[in-house]
């Protein structure tokens, strides 16, 4: 059950999107998120959900993957679309209804926005490690050291978050297991007892996340890490053809989307 | 006191998907009531699956596990009912220890079976007695404790609720020798006194030799080998091609014979390698 979790998966594969540089996939992905905040009416979010799905088909990453990723906002999405749909002010789809035309489309617009901002993400992680992910955050955010932010061990705290998030359910799935096996009981009871029914999971696996990250220290220190200062790299990153030709239709299609908001097509 | 069947077991983990993966094959076996098993068999072969059936914590792909003659997973009652009857000790069971004291943390799992104050308090005491945890130690947390005392305790917090079935996952991994000891005499006095079945998974085959009556073999999911140690180890060769050991005893033994002493018999203990070296005129 908790296995289903997707966050921070990767699928390798060798297709252009795998081999796009991380840089340019974090600052595409950018483009493609401000462009998708840009994008009005029909032609706007049609050329957007073209985009989203022919980077999906190059990079063959299957759509129910991108639709397993997207359950857990399944709420959210439903909550977003019911609002817009009954609150939003216009004249009525049919007489006497409360639903209006301008809420239709507004919802509409609104739940296509969520799912292609998920998918967009997912698209994203999914086909870059998470270690080249961290590396291209930590050279794209490189000028900010000039101002003391200390983009190494911002990036370094985040690449070893996402390589516990597996270890951590997999503990956490022991422990519900051991707990169960001791007549716990986690699908009964009102709110307060079930909440209650989480302490012996909790404090257990507290307990094992300060030991693992205690060793962990232990382990960094023995070999020698000291912080970022004077480290290189055993895989440099080096910008290619494919990535300035990425990068180039990223600009159109943001450029697409500013014209077509402007002259309202 | 209480007997186990198991009848077609299978279980397939995500199955539907491209990581499906068969854990464990069309297992069949009786253990009746109050026998010492040992379980073998190298790490990914099927064992631990196999264990967390037998109290339900998962449900067989197909097949049935019946504890006293009465399927364990027919509801939601019955898959919980088990828990009572069969207890679970997981390898490196001091991870789960979580209440603030000892003696809480022992209660836990007969606080959960709805017992009484004063039944639970004459449990933990027993269970404590058990494993050798002394009463002064109830009031301390057990994260204060060491090693090998956690390990007793949070082996005390499964006998507490007095299972018919014990299986414990390497009770003694990770422990000094001593503490292995002591582990492993708390569990056969517990046997001793209360008739239950044992289940014992184990790597270390001279334990496994010398405490059980019966050992079962798992390799790829299935049985490989069941019987009598005496049987089990009478066929070393077998073992070995599996990727277990053998008792000392009994690859000493395989050396000399190679070296051409005509040794007779399974030997799988110390004292019956030294009555076979008795027997043919050597010490």
């Amino acid at each position: 059950m908790l296995k289903d979790i997707t966050l921070g998966q990767f699928f390798p594969g060798d297709t252009p999107v795998h081999r796009l540089d991380p840089r340019s996939k974090i600052l595409l992905l950018i483009v493609f998120i401000v462009a998708l905040f840009m994008a009005s009416g029909w032609a706007g979010y049609g050329l957007m959900v073209l985009v989203t799905a022919l980077c999906m088909a190059i990079s063959r990453i299957s759509p129910r993957n991108i639709f397993k990723g997207l359950k857990p906002m399944l709420l959210i999405i439903v909550f977003t679309a019911a609002l817009n749909l009954f609150y939003t002010q216009g004249t009525p789809l049919f007489p006497g209804w409360p639903i209006t035309r301008e809420g239709l489309e507004r919802s509409v617009a609104m739940v296509l926005r969520i799912v292609l901002l998920i998918a967009g993400t997912f698209l994203l992680t999914y086909t870059t490690s998470p270690m080249a992910l961290t590396d291209g955050m930590e050279r794209l955010l490189n000028p900010l050291k000039k101002i003391g932010l200390p983009v190494h061990e911002i990036t370094m705290m985040m690449s070893m978050a996402l390589r516990f998030i597996p270890t951590l359910i997999e503990e956490t799935d022991k422990i519900m297991s051991a707990q169960k096996a001791r007549g716990a009981d986690f699908e009964n009871g009102n709110l307060l007892q079930r909440a209650k029914a989480l302490l012996p999971i909790l404090v257990p696996l507290f307990v094992s996340s300060f030991r693992r990250a205690d060793e962990l220290a232990v382990a960094m220190e023995s070999r020698c890490y000291h912080g970022g200062s004077g480290r290189t790299r055993m895989k440099q990153l080096h910008f290619q053809a494919l990535d300035l030709w990425a990068l180039a239709l990223g600009a159109l299609l943001l450029a697409a989307m500013i014209l077509l908001r402007h002259f309202g097509l | 006191m209480s007997d186990l069947r198991v009848e077609a077991l299978t279980h397939v983990y995500s199955a539907g998907t491209p990581f499906e993966k068969t854990a464990i094959q069309d297992i069949s076996l009786q253990i009746p009531s109050g026998q010492f098993v040992g379980l073998l068999g190298h790490t990914g072969s099927g064992k631990s699956t196999f264990i967390q059936h037998l109290n339900a914590l998962l449900k067989p792909s197909s097949g049935k596990v019946l504890v006293d003659g009465e399927d364990i997973n027919q509801d939601k009652k019955t898959r919980r009912a088990v828990k009572n009857k069969v207890g679970l000790v997981f390898q490196y069971p001091e991870y789960q220890l979580f209440e603030e004291t000892v003696f809480a943390d022992i209660a836990f799992g007969p606080k959960n079976m709805g017992l009484g104050k004063e039944e639970i308090e004459q449990r933990v005491r027993e269970a404590a007695r058990f494993v050798g945890v002394e009463e002064e130690l109830f009031q301390r947390s057990p994260l204060e404790l060491s090693g090998g005392q956690k390990r007793r305790v949070a082996i005390a917090g499964v006998i507490a609720m007095r299972p018919g079935i014990l299986i414990l996952d390497e009770p003694t991994a990770g422990l000094d020798p001593a503490g292995c000891r002591q582990i492993l005499e708390n569990i056969c006095s517990y046997r001793r006194e209360s008739g239950a079945t044992v289940i014992i998974v184990s790597h270390n085959m001279d334990d496994a030799a010398r405490l059980t009556e019966r050992l079962i073999v798992f390799n790829h999911g299935t049985v490989a080998m069941d019987g009598t140690p005496e049987q089990v180890f009478s066929r070393p060769e077998e073992l070995i091609k599996i990727g277990l050991n053998v008792p000392q005893a009994t690859s000493l033994a395989m050396a000399l014979r190679e070296k051409g002493i005509p040794l007779r018999g399974s030997i799988y203990t110390h004292a019956q390698l030294m009555a076979a070296l008795k027997e043919v005129g050597i010490c």
